[in-house]
């Protein structure tokens, strides 16, 4: 059986990956793709120690989590082609509107 | 068991038509607030009518109880009126008088601006004192007691578009306020030591403690209290300086309020009192002093004043002075007596005044006026009568009143030949001032100008659109058959209103001015044998001549200054000098009083509480931790660059704050 510890290191990686591309990309999509990868990386997590701790919940958390991934995918979309429309851009940089 | 006599009634009527006639006077017509105002408070008259009528049947004091008001522990006061031969006396002066005033104004007021106001005005004081002359208890007596301060605020400030009027209502108010504040003390020592304001409950527990003498104490302390807030309301020294100022009123206003009922409230509040005043020597001593100092020194204001209303305000204070003189001898009767007898003849001099600058066009200069009596006889007889009144000519009502004080601040007790030669002089003076009056209007050649211009009237009634014209219309004419009617009405109770005697209303008033005296440990009563003369029969007589040859001559000096050999005043004024310019400007009191109080306080005020306290505490502390928070707010707002990365960068920073933290405290 593999070990939890190269589970948890494969989701730390992921966690790792997502943030970064978080921080770095400048495209609105790849940014949106980070945010399911650290969502995923979470989510490895939780079926990992709900399978070492024969625990129901950590799986039932992760459905949680799809879930939720989904319904903001579609919002996120949504509101990502509206920007798009507006501003005919997808960097970030150039969407400042949140600024005072 | 005495019938149910509806005394909430009187004064709740006037109330009524107050209420009416100020919520919807403005839409009725002006018979209509006539019939309104004039039909409550007559109500109200007939009423105390109806009441005297039965008087002799009823057990008193009769108290009838309306309502309770506050209760707290032991202590309790009522809606409560309360009726003795001193308030029915009251209640029918102040009825009878303000009804007749009443009926004056339809005719002086008629073509004044806001007439429905006026009279609404007129209608809320009568309520506010009727309720102090029929209070059963300290508080509520204090609540007639202020309202007629603000009735009296109103109407001074009638006229509110002019400064002066509106600053006079001003003076009254805060001058009355500090009076009101020794008032208010002395119920408060009352609450504390007594646990009650009933008149009947206090004059109990008074009556039963030993008249206090030597140091003075408890009752000195309430008496003096007292004193001060009659003062205020009665325009004593020192606090009398409002009474001149108020003239800024209409004229019936000055005669209803500023002579014959409000200002004699604190001379009925120290009667009432006499029980805490009996026992207090020292206190009496200061009500006579104070009395007998205002007489004189008002009097000697009033000799040199030209206004024709002032001469009546000095005048006014000088005979209220008269009334505490009286009853700082102990000799109640006489004040009261006095005080109506006044009521009857110093309303009437202000109405025959109102009727002479109606009749002048708004004049009230007396340098200008002259040689009137010919035009206007009805005002001239009837201010004739009353001034005959005022100076204590027999067979008139003042004579008997003011004489009456006079033998008593010599023969009581308490008197002393001092209070009596003051208040004889100040008899003469008064006799020489009203006479001097009398002559500039009404004798000699007219002095004003053209009449029928009216320009100066604009003083009269401001700038608004319905100012008062009317005075100034035609040429010197006698006043509408509406305003004579009281005139004459109280031309006759001014000739005989002291017909009664002093003795007979003594004997009236014993049951209610003496209860206390008999009720307290009856070897002290016999220690102070009972006001007997403390000369033989013939003294009385004589000194009564004095005083009448005192009124006559100052009659004769009035004659011979101002009609016989008019350029004399001046070359006496002259003579006088600095004395006489002492005199002319009220002996510099006002401008005293601005330097010490008001100028300080405003000073005070400006300094310290506006510029010190206000400005750089209170304001600069809320401005400075706003102009604080606008400074830290500006540096931070530049975190807010709206790059959706640089955001993200602080999350992931923050939680990799958190993180280490929470590793850093699991691993220790």
């Amino acid at each position: 059986m593999v070990p939890l510890s190269y589970y948890l290191v494969l989701s730390g990686i992921l966690f790792a990956c997502g943030v970064t591309g978080f921080l770095i990309k400048r495209n609105i999509i790849a940014i949106f793709m980070s945010i399911e990868l650290m969502l995923n990386g979470v989510n490895l997590s939780f079926v990992a120690f709900a399978a070492q701790w024969h625990a129901l919940s950590g799986q039932i958390f992760v459905f949680f989590v799809m879930v939720v991934a989904a319904a903001e995918a579609a919002v996120g979309l949504a509101i990502i082609i509206a920007v798009y429309r507006t501003r005919e851009t997808l960097n970030v940089d150039r969407v400042n509107l949140l600024k005072l | 068991m005495t019938p149910n006599l509806y005394l909430w009634l009187i004064p709740v009527l006037p109330l009524a038509g107050a209420t009416i006639n100020g919520l919807f006077g403005k839409r009725f017509s002006r018979q209509t607030v006539l019939a309104i105002a004039l039909g409550f408070c007559g109500a109200a008259f007939v009423m105390a009518l109806w009441i005297a009528a039965q008087f002799s049947s009823l057990a008193l004091p009769h108290v009838e109880k309306l309502a309770s008001w506050i209760r707290a522990g032991d202590f309790q006061v009522d809606f409560a009126f309360y009726l003795d031969q001193l308030s029915l006396v009251m209640l029918l002066v102040v009825t009878g008088v303000g009804f007749l005033i009443h009926i004056y104004s339809v005719g002086y007021m008629w073509e004044e601006g806001g007439f429905y106001r006026f009279f609404a005005y007129l209608n809320l004081f009568m309520f506010f004192m009727l309720t102090l002359v029929l209070a059963s208890n300290y508080l509520l007596m204090f609540i007639g007691w202020e309202g007629v301060g603000l009735a009296s605020y109103l109407l001074i400030g009638f006229w509110f578009t002019k400064d002066s009027a509106a600053s006079a209502g001003k003076k009254a108010f805060i001058v009355n306020r500090i009076g009101d504040f020794g008032f208010l003390i002395a119920l408060f020592l009352m609450i504390k030591h007594f646990g009650s304001l009933n008149f009947a409950q206090v004059f109990r527990i008074v009556g039963g403690m030993p008249a206090e003498t030597g140091g003075g104490g408890l009752l000195t302390a309430i008496g003096l209290l007292l004193m001060v807030g009659a003062a205020g309301k009665s325009a004593q020294i020192p606090l009398y300086v409002w009474l001149p100022d108020a003239m800024e009123g209409p004229t019936p206003v000055s005669a209803l309020i500023h002579a014959a009922t409000m200002v004699t409230a604190g001379v009925y509040m120290v009667a009432r009192s006499h029980v805490v005043f009996d026992r207090a020597p020292q206190a009496l001593m200061v009500v006579a002093i104070i009395g007998t100092l205002t007489a004189l020194f008002a009097a000697t204001i009033g000799v040199c004043q030209t206004d024709i209303k002032k001469v009546l305000a000095y005048s006014t204070i000088s005979q209220l002075g008269y009334m505490f003189m009286a009853c700082g001898v102990a000799a109640y009767s006489a004040g009261i007596f006095h005080l109506m007898t006044h009521a009857f003849f110093k309303g009437l001099l202000f109405l025959a005044a109102g009727s002479v600058i109606h009749a002048v066009g708004g004049e009230q200069d007396m340098r200008k006026m002259g040689g009137l009596r010919h035009y206007i006889p009805w005002t001239f007889w009837t201010m004739t009568a009353a001034t005959f009144a005022i100076s204590g000519f027999p067979p008139f009502a003042g004579f008997f009143s003011k004489d009456a004080i006079l033998w008593k601040a010599y023969s009581s007790p308490y008197g002393s030949w001092v209070y009596w030669a003051i208040g004889v002089f100040t008899a003469f003076l008064t006799s020489f001032y009203m006479f001097r009056l009398w002559f500039l209007t009404f004798f000699g050649e007219y002095r004003g100008e053209a009449i029928g211009h009216g320009d100066h009237l604009q003083v009269v009634g401001g700038s608004r659109a319905t100012a008062p014209h009317e005075h100034g219309h035609g040429g010197i004419h006698e006043s509408p058959t509406v305003m004579l009617i009281p005139l004459v009405i109280l031309a006759v109770l001014s000739l005989c209103g002291g017909w009664i005697g002093a003795e007979r209303f003594d004997k009236f008033l014993l049951p209610a001015l003496h209860a206390g005296v008999t009720a307290y440990s009856p070897e002290e009563a016999a220690a102070t044998p009972a006001p007997e003369p403390k000369e033989h029969g013939g003294s009385e007589s004589l000194l009564t001549a004095i005083s009448v040859l005192a009124a006559a001559s100052g009659l004769f000096l009035a004659w011979l200054l101002y009609q016989r050999r008019p350029q004399l005043p001046q070359e006496i004024a002259h003579a006088l000098g600095g004395f006489y310019e002492a005199v002319v400007h009220k002996y510099y009191v006002d401008e005293i009083y601005a330097a010490v109080f008001v100028k300080p306080l405003i000073d005070g005020s400006t300094r310290i509480l506006w510029q010190g306290i206000d400005r750089d505490v209170i304001d600069a502390t809320v401005d400075n931790s706003a102009e604080g928070a606008r400074e830290v707010s500006d540096t931070m707002r530049h975190m807010q660059s709206g790059n959706l990365r640089s955001y993200a960068g602080w999350i992931a920073a923050g939680a990799a704050v958190v993180i280490a933290y929470m590793v850093w405290t699991g691993t220790r």
